[in-house]
């Protein structure tokens, strides 16, 4: 922080980046791969089948839950998309005479996953999925819920203010677009690779930090909601409005056919697609069936709710149209979340997003690299570079190997085996914990290839792994034309690459050409 | 951060980062919840679209101020004039709230 504007921006640029840039690295890793939620999460259940029609995966639903739950007091079915394998579905059972409404959600016995295709009751193994990587990107793991959002939230602020004050630093944005010269003086390669990642995906990461935090804004920022409501609830009813609850009237009436009134809700939305369905009083004349949008059908991530009249099937009401500034809200949560995007797009998002885990790892890395030249003694640097220099060696090295490990522990540990899911993300933290352990031990030049190798090694074997573990193997997957498993394995197989070329380069750095500069010998991978 | 800071004793520079650190952070946490519920209250929108709105733009709010609280010549400004603006949106709260409870 020197007097001009430009230079304290640099310094405030540097700085919080350097602060938050592991969690934010770990949190765009994760959070890259939560664009492949669903298929992560049918890789790592190789019980589960392939993806049916909506129609198909509703009649298997009713038939199940007519036999296993006729007098619950409401079902609620999540159907399958053309992404996902299963119907998942969760019941409340009737109280009973006396009792208050039993109000425990998400209790097992009242949960099953059902084959979208046959209908059948599947009992994949125990694993948290694809769901994993998305949940500890924004709340965080080992911490209760609500602390780890914060720590997202405060991350992801810093990552705003970085951003906007590297665009403030950045003299040139536009001949950067242009500007990469790895041949020359490391640093300058370091930061034409950091400005290149950064300003050509740059709406994507102003963008992407926006709207994240605008994803938990209820959270961040309720002073508005305060500021207008007495109680949060009149502000929920207003922002979710819901039918009004029925009691059930004792008569029995056959429930409308599910996929005849699905038809009607698609038809309605110009053929949208139908995503979670909730039945209420199942079987009774007062029975109500509540159908909600497929989030993906629209950039606006809500879409909106139907209720039927349960017995004729006949359109009850549709909540009303959004205003504008929730209309707003909606459209950046969806642009958050990416699930309007058709495959092309998608892969645009994962590659946008993969050149911010590399803005923030080159970033990291440039704050060694500029300041290694600075030591006093580049051989013995002191604590504070030292301890930058192994986290930052431990987590971008550590957390694709921890991703990867997660993945080895799906298909590894024993079916059967107690608290497995757990133990999946144990894994996780375990390698990743390991790296950083590694990179302490060991030499920064060796730790980088060793790392980075390890990590490369981790990734590109999965295919294998999987294929001798399981049924899901990329011959099995080309043969019967599942091609979002045979894109699975070829992507492992591509990012291992990568990790393998980055371990590659880390290794060969002495012999490039040297700069006059003696300390360079031990400096960062190129 | 003026010359003479950067020419002055080590802890009074760390004293220096420390209070712009804290203003960046408590005090534009401050001003963007404050803006919220200011927006909140006044735009002439319906009280669902004005509260969204608040909430929208208060991260832009604390993008800026923790942003001022490093360019700002001196750290004292920042809190000087941070107070001053904070006082100012409570006081247009407060007055909103006289004129027109909450639901």
């Amino acid at each position: 922080m020197k007097g001009s504007f430009r230079q304290s921006m640099a310094w405030l640029h540097t700085w919080s980046g350097l602060v938050f840039g592991w969690v934010l690295f770990a949190m765009f890793m994760t959070g890259t791969a939560s664009y492949f939620r669903p298929e992560i999460t049918r890789w790592m259940e190789p019980e589960t089948g392939r993806p049916a029609s909506y129609a198909q995966a509703a009649q298997g639903a009713v038939a199940y839950l007519n036999q296993t739950a006729p007098d619950a007091q409401s079902w609620s079915i999540t159907l399958p998309d053309e992404r996902q394998a299963t119907a998942r579905l969760f019941w409340r059972p009737a109280p009973s005479p006396g009792e208050e409404a039993p109000r425990r959600r998400g209790r097992s016995e009242n949960r099953a996953v059902l084959d979208a295709s046959t209908g059948q009751p599947v009992s994949p193994r125990d694993t948290r999925g694809g769901e994993f990587f998305y949940r500890v990107h924004f709340q965080m793991h080992y911490l209760p819920v609500l602390q780890g959002r914060w720590v997202a939230g405060l991350c992801a602020m810093f990552m705003l203010v970085a951003i906007t004050s590297g665009v403030v630093t950045h003299k040139r944005i536009f001949k950067d677009f242009f500007t990469f010269r790895p041949r020359k003086a490391a640093q300058r390669s370091w930061l034409d690779a950091h400005n290149l990642t950064a300003v050509l995906a740059l709406p994507f990461h102003l963008m992407i930090t926006y709207t994240g935090l605008v994803t938990l804004m209820g959270l961040y920022m309720p002073w508005g909601v305060t500021a207008n409501y007495k109680a949060p609830e009149t502000y929920f009813e207003a922002m979710f409005p819901r039918a009004e609850e029925v009691e059930r009237s004792g008569v029995s009436a056959p429930l409308a056919n599910l996929p005849g009134v699905l038809e009607t809700a698609s038809e309605h939305w110009g053929g949208g697609r139908p995503w979670i369905v909730n039945v209420s009083n199942p079987g009774d004349a007062s029975a109500v069936i509540e159908v909600t949008r497929h989030s993906g059908d629209q950039l606006a991530y809500a879409g909106g709710t139907l209720a039927f009249n349960g017995v004729t099937g006949q359109l009850i009401s549709a909540t009303p149209e959004p205003g504008p500034a929730v209309l707003t809200h909606r459209v950046m949560y969806g642009l958050h979340m990416g699930r309007f995007a058709d495959p092309i797009l998608r892969w645009v998002y994962f590659l946008c997003s993969l050149a911010g885990c590399a803005m923030v790892a080159t970033g990291l890395v440039l704050w060694t690299v500029k300041r290694r030249s600075q030591l006093p003694d580049p051989e013995r640097p002191h604590f504070g570079f030292r301890l930058v220099e192994r986290l930052n060696i431990g987590t971008i090295a550590g957390v694709p190997a921890g991703m990867a490990a997660m993945l080895w522990a799906n298909r590894l540990l024993p079916v059967g085996m107690a608290g497995r899911a757990e133990w999946e993300v144990h894994s996780f933290f375990i390698a990743w914990a390991g790296t950083i352990a590694w990179a302490c031990a060991r030499p920064a030049r060796r730790a980088w290839v060793e790392t980075l190798s390890a990590a490369a090694f981790l990734v590109a074997a999965l295919p294998l792994v999987s294929a001798a573990t399981t049924s899901r193997n990329l011959l099995g997957a080309l043969l019967s034309g599942d091609w979002a498993m045979v894109a699975f394995d070829l992507t492992l197989l591509a990012l291992g690459a990568a990790l393998a070329f980055c371990a590659l380069k880390a290794g060969a750095y002495r012999a490039a050409p040297k700069p006059r500069r003696r300390s360079r010998t031990v400096a960062a991978p190129a | 951060m003026s010359g003479g800071v950067l020419r002055a004793p080590l802890w009074r520079r760390r004293a220096d980062v420390a209070a712009r650190a804290v203003a960046a952070i408590g005090l534009g946490y401050l001003l963007a919840a404050l803006a919220a519920a200011t927006l909140a209250r006044w735009l002439p929108a319906p009280r669902l679209e004005a509260t969204m709105i608040g909430g929208l733009t208060s991260f832009a709010v604390f993008a800026a101020v923790a942003m001022w609280a490093f360019a700002a010549r001196q750290a004292w400004r920042v809190w000087a004039y941070g107070c001053l603006i904070a006082s100012g949106l409570a006081v247009l709260i407060w007055l909103s709230l006289l004129m027109e409870p909450r639901l």
